[in-house]
């Protein structure tokens, strides 16, 4: 099993863990991945306000390239970790297939610079492939260090299972809580799965985007939880750096650390912490995966 | 952010512009918009309409009626944080969030919002560096909304950035792809006379030529 992997402008910046850890746990299970070749800004969020039909030629040349570097048989297949790229490039797909018109201008206008727009190709969000291709099993079997006793609310975040994807429920999301429980871990239940956490509003309309990831950190709080697992790096980030501006604000304790669920895997897998990139996060969850990995004692193998 | 909201509370036939409608319903699926039941899912979806002028299910009203001023100078657009809550949960598959973007669009391309803002600045400088360089430099992007619309704040987020610095976070490296050339041209291409003109044959994406 091979992949082309797209990483986004954010994974290569604030998100750089996420980079990390994603690469390391898929090189521990064996999982081959590949940088997309010379991959551009895929047009997602702020690009779309401006021109939409540019925003969708941008995601276009990525098709294109992928399939030019695609090695397997079938169609390629396109790693997106970024939650904002995953839903960028999978709507400019969607909207490609629907709407002939939008596929024909947009094709011509690559055809200008030699690249070769056909069919479409497969978006995967490493959820997904964790949880369908690559299986639970194989994380179970691989698994050193269960986590026994460590309780995650497991964030989804707005645009990974809305709008275009279709491997996860929209409404409420199970594939991380399954992988976290995969682990040894224990997933709360907590009906904030998908709320937005206020996207880039935290640097425009501060008040506002503060207010809604502080709705998220509490309530996590208010179950208890040891960390919040997220799987985006704009979220990851809102809940993790502004959480001591949360703290002025609205007076409330929230210290809680914001991880995402592929350094759970990794710490599950044994990796050494540093190259899951733990020492990048502010709040450091290694104290508590450590305290639990000696307190646990259970094997999860089935 | 008083002073640019549309003040008149009462519209009369004459002054509204019936073929604002249709512009906003040129984008793809946009037709749509004409089946709303206003039933009102979407404003009851939406995480930020506490904070709207105008809800979500308000705006597309008032888009059918034609109140085009009062849309474009409106709030509501402004705090979508594109979720797809409002979209996915619509009983009549209405795309709000691109309707949102729509709308966003001309407000920017019309300069319908008040000095300083720092979300059309936002959108601006990261299309300008996607379209230089192929990707956004995270770093250097910040640092200029701030420089635009208030250093003085920038003092204040130095904390933050230097954090960032620390913990390999925040570079004001310049992302660029190599074959800068290759994009170019399929930019280009997109705003060539015969593209524009073929799309608005099409009646689709008028939103580069309003």
């Amino acid at each position: 099993m091979n992949y082309l992997y797209y990483p986004g402008c954010s994974l290569k910046g604030t998100g750089k863990a996420y980079e990390e850890s994603l690469l390391a746990v898929f090189d521990t299970i064996n999982v081959l991945l590949e940088e997309l070749e010379d991959w551009n800004c895929c047009g997602a969020t702020a690009y779309m306000s401006i021109s939409e039909l540019k925003a969708f030629a941008l995601s276009a040349r990525n098709f294109a390239l992928a399939e030019r570097q695609n090695r397997d048989t079938g169609t390629a297949r396109l790693l997106v970790p970024c939650a904002a790229c995953y839903l960028g490039l999978n709507k400019a797909q969607r909207y490609l297939n629907e709407y002939p018109e939008l596929f024909s201008t947009v094709k011509e206008a690559l055809d200008e610079a030699d690249l070769i727009l056909s069919g479409p190709i497969s978006i995967r969000h490493p959820l997904d492939v964790i949880y369908s291709d690559i299986g639970l099993k194989t994380i179970k079997d691989n698994v050193v260090r269960p986590l026994q006793g460590l309780k995650f609310a497991c964030y989804y975040g707005c645009q990974i299972v809305r709008p275009y994807a279709d491997f996860d429920d929209q409404f409420k999301p199970y594939t991380m809580d399954r992988i976290v429980q995969a682990v040894g871990a224990e997933a709360v239940d907590w009906p904030l799965k998908t709320r937005c956490c206020g996207g880039s509003l935290t640097g425009t309309i501060k008040d506002v985007g503060l207010r809604l990831s502080y709705i998220l950190i509490s309530e996590a709080k208010k179950r208890g939880c040891d960390m919040i697992a997220t799987a985006c790096p704009l979220c990851q980030f809102n809940l993790e750096c502004y959480q001591k501006e949360m703290r002025k604000l609205y007076r409330h304790e929230l210290d809680i650390p914001i991880v995402y669920f592929t350094q759970i895997i990794g710490m599950a897998l044994g990796i050494d912490p540093h190259k899951l990139g733990l020492h990048r996060l502010f709040m450091s969850p290694l104290t508590a995966f450590q305290m639990r990995a000696t307190s646990g004692g259970v094997h999860v193998r089935n | 952010m008083e002073e640019w909201r549309g003040w008149r509370k009462i519209s009369y036939e004459s002054e509204l512009d019936h073929l604002f409608v249709n512009e906003i319903a040129s984008i793809p699926g946009g037709d749509k918009l004409f089946t709303c039941i206003q039933c009102g899912t979407c404003s009851g979806m939406c995480p930020l309409s506490p904070y709207m002028d105008y809800t979500p299910r308000q705006i597309i009203a008032m888009i059918r009626a034609g109140l085009r001023w009062e849309v474009l100078s409106c709030y509501t657009t402004w705090l979508c944080a594109s979720c797809y809550s409002c979209t996915v949960e619509c009983p009549k598959e209405i795309k709000l969030t691109d309707i949102m973007y729509a709308v966003k669009r001309m407000a920017i391309k019309q300069g319908v919002y008040p000095k300083k803002f720092p979300i059309p600045i936002l959108a601006n400088e990261f299309f300008k560096s996607v379209e230089d360089s192929g990707r956004s430099s995270e770093g250097r992007l910040i640092l200029k909304l701030f420089l635009k619309t208030n250093p003085l704040k920038l003092f204040r987020q130095t904390g933050l950035g230097l954090s960032l610095f620390l913990k390999g976070r925040f570079s004001l490296k310049k992302e660029t792809i190599q074959r800068k050339n290759e994009l170019r041209s399929v930019i280009k291409a997109l705003e060539t006379e015969h593209m524009v003109k073929s799309r608005e044959e099409l009646g689709l994406l008028k939103e580069t030529t309003i």
